[in-house]
């Protein structure tokens, strides 16, 4: 188990969007132990900050966590600005089987350290709903709108960190390439001018 | 953050008193983060405590001398105010009991030297080179005296003295006397700045913001116990009698290197007006206090004196880019306003003093120790103090900056940079030098007067 941490290789030179890259993780989830306001502070990879919760279901809530997916897709067609905060790539909410079990696993892919900004984001949560989702969860905090360590210690709980993570356009940000695309759709709109 | 001259008064009328202030119990609750009493002294003592019961006893003797936020501002005969705050360790020392002292949050108990890496308070600022003692497991308790002057400052020094003597339990670990520095008619620092121009007001003093300053936050914010911006108080320290009407404050002593500072700022502006921009462009204001983002090209001295004018603007919509004030200029990062979400949850009530002889103009850098001594009030340590450590100053990729952190008090070692937004090409500072180091620190709580009694109260344990 205690093998030496390589350097992380993501120096800023590295982060070429060009080149794909592919970086193995070491089993604690980072390279270097780097205290974040509540633990350990997860490393961008070439496919970004993120995290995998993986926890069990109370038994017979499945259908209450699959009626919460229209919940939000309504809450984000009202509101598409509303996780803007968050500088979210991808959210996946998966259901399935182990035995009799019934397992939630949320995972999520952003261009900001979770642990900066953890207080925002238990607050859109609460006023999403997505928390109440987590209500149907073992083990979730029944205070969890009040008390942000607890529910800051569930997620750390149940986070599963990757081993390996492979970007095609390594680091590349959500806010690069909204504008990349921006600055597409205007040259096109140019080029149309110019016929 | 220079000592106090401006006296700032709650308002006693009631009829100008909404509801919630019905509630704000102003008799228990010490005046420190509440009203700023006019001092151009202070004196800050750091405690330690032999036995429990030494310490009870000296607590015991000076309960009556500590300023509540009804009695302070209230008489103009006041010459002196005090308050008292006590350590994880000290509240342990003290005995309050272990499943007490297991309700207070991680980080205070763990204090502020432990949390260095989280605070970003590294190479020079680092807790190992704190001075006073204040890194040590032995820090109990803080004594914060603010005096009209100095002579009563000596006064009350040697008053606390004597009391000493007769508590041979109880150490003084080290103290820093700290005086403003002329001229008296406003407030400002070593570097020259005027400071105390924004500042959060706490909903239901009946005190009217200032235009720009937004609206009064929830006094949850502040004093444990009050209804927060997201609801009804939850989460206290048990007992309650403990925790209501309590405060965290984070104390820092921040030596200014005027000498490194004024050198920059030749090394970078020719003229002295270029001089004076570059000092604006670090602070996201001029050092007349007039904000960068409505006098970008020019001082405006008028403008920065005028409490109705002075605080009145936002980043979002009157300067995006920064051509004004720099995205990472210290007021820009201390307070994002518009381009941040939750701010109410951030706010910090800032208190202190200048400490050390001003340097005067012209004159090299005598290596005197010289600074702020502040403290940064609050109801959450992580959230709101740490939060601003950890990601506003410190964070070397906040706004999407890459290689910065704060320029006046971020921890710097000359491999970080400042950019200045500018048309048609920004300006780009590199390697940005130390003005500031951070000679101690630490978490203190400030319980209220009825907990004071209960912790006066106590015993050693079972
Ligand atoms: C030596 C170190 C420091 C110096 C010289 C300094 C100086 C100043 C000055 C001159 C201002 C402008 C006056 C005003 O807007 O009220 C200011 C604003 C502010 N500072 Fe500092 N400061 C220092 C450290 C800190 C620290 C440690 C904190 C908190 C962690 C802090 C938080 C703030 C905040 C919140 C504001 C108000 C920003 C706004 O609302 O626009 N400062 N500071």
């Amino acid at each position: 188990m205690a093998t030496v941490a390589p350097a992380t290789p993501s120096t800023p030179k590295e982060r070429d969007w060009t080149k794909p890259q592919a970086m193995a993780i070491p089993k604690e989830g980072y390279f270097k132990l780097q205290d974040g306001r509540y633990g350990p502070v997860y490393p961008r990879t070439p496919a970004c900050y993120g995290f995998t919760l993986i926890a069990k279901i109370k038994p017979g809530r499945e259908d209450a966590i699959r009626a919460y997916g229209k919940t939000i897709e309504k809450a984000i067609a009202d509101l598409p600005e509303a996780l803007a905060t968050l500088k979210l790539h991808y959210l996946r909410w998966v259901l399935f089987d182990i035995g009799k079990d019934t397992y939630f696993m949320y995972q999520g892919i952003f261009d900001t350290d979770f642990d900066k900004y953890t207080e925002d984001a238990v607050a859109l949560f609460t006023k999403l709903g997505v928390n109440t989702t987590f209500e149907n969860l073992e083990g979730f905090p029944e205070d969890w709108k009040t008390n942000v360590p607890a529910f800051v210690k569930f997620v750390r709980e149940h986070q599963c960190p990757s081993f390996l993570e492979y970007g095609e356009y390594p680091f590349v940000t959500a806010d690069e390439i909204k504008k990349a695309l921006k600055l597409k759709a205007a040259f096109a709109d140019m080029l149309d001018l110019m016929q | 953050m220079s000592a106090l001259q401006q006296s700032h008064r709650i308002s006693r009328d009631p009829t100008k008193q909404s509801d919630q202030s019905a509630s704000l119990d102003l008799d228990d609750i010490q005046h420190f983060l509440m009203s700023r009493p006019p001092a151009r002294a202070a004196r800050y003592e750091f405690l330690a405590f032999k036995t429990g019961s030494e310490g009870r006893a000296w607590l015991t003797g000076l309960i009556d001398k500590v300023g509540t936020a009804s009695v302070v501002g209230s008489s103009l005969l006041d010459a002196r105010w005090v308050t008292v705050g006590f350590t994880w360790n000290g509240l342990q020392m003290l005995g309050v009991d272990d499943a007490s002292l297991a309700t207070f949050p991680e980080e205070f108990r763990q204090g502020m030297a432990a949390r260095a890496g989280v605070l970003g308070t590294t190479g020079a600022n680092h807790p190992d080179h704190w001075v006073g003692g204040l890194a040590s497991p032995n820090l109990h308790a803080i004594v914060v005296l603010f005096a009209r002057d100095v002579a009563e400052r000596e006064r009350c020094r040697q008053e606390h003295a004597n009391y000493l003597k007769q508590r041979d339990g109880v150490k003084l670990l080290s103290a820093l006397d700290l005086e403003a520095i002329p001229p008296f008619d406003y407030a400002h620092e070593h570097f020259g700045y005027r400071d105390r121009l924004s500042q959060p007001v706490i909903e239901g003093t009946g005190v009217e913001p200032t235009p720009g300053s937004g609206p009064p936050i929830k006094p949850g914010e502040f004093f444990l116990g009050y209804p927060d911006e997201e609801g009804p108080a939850a989460g206290l320290p048990q007992p309650e009698t403990l925790s209501r009407n309590g405060s965290y404050v984070a104390y820092l002593r921040m030596e200014e290197h005027v000498g490194a500072f004024r050198d920059f700022l030749r090394a970078h502006g020719e003229t002295p007006e270029q001089q004076e921009l570059i000092a604006a462009k670090l602070m996201g204001r001029w050092r007349s206090g007039a904000p960068l983002v409505l006098a970008p090209d020019k001082d405006d001295p008028k403008l920065g004196a005028d409490s109705q004018r002075n605080n009145d603007f936002n980043y979002a919509k009157m300067d995006p880019h920064g051509y004004g004030c720099p995205l990472g200029a210290h007021i820009r990062r201390m307070n994002p306003r518009d381009t941040a979400v939750n701010m109410n949850r951030r706010k910090m009530i800032r208190r202190g003093g200048t400490y050390g002889p001003p340097l005067p103009e012209g004159v090299p850098d005598d290596g005197t120790e010289r600074g702020i001594a502040a403290f940064v009030g609050c109801a959450s340590l992580v959230r709101q103090f740490e939060f601003a450590m950890n990601v506003w100053a410190n964070d070397p990729n906040f706004h999407e900056l890459g290689n910065e952190r704060d320029p006046i008090f971020g921890t710097q070692d000359g491999t970080f940079d400042m950019t200045i937004p500018k048309r048609p090409i920004r300006k780009k500072i590199k390697g940005l030098p130390a003005f500031t180091t951070i000679r101690a620190g630490a978490y203190f709580f400030l319980p209220g007067i009825r907990a004071l009694r209960y912790l006066a109260s106590l015993s050693d344990g079972l």
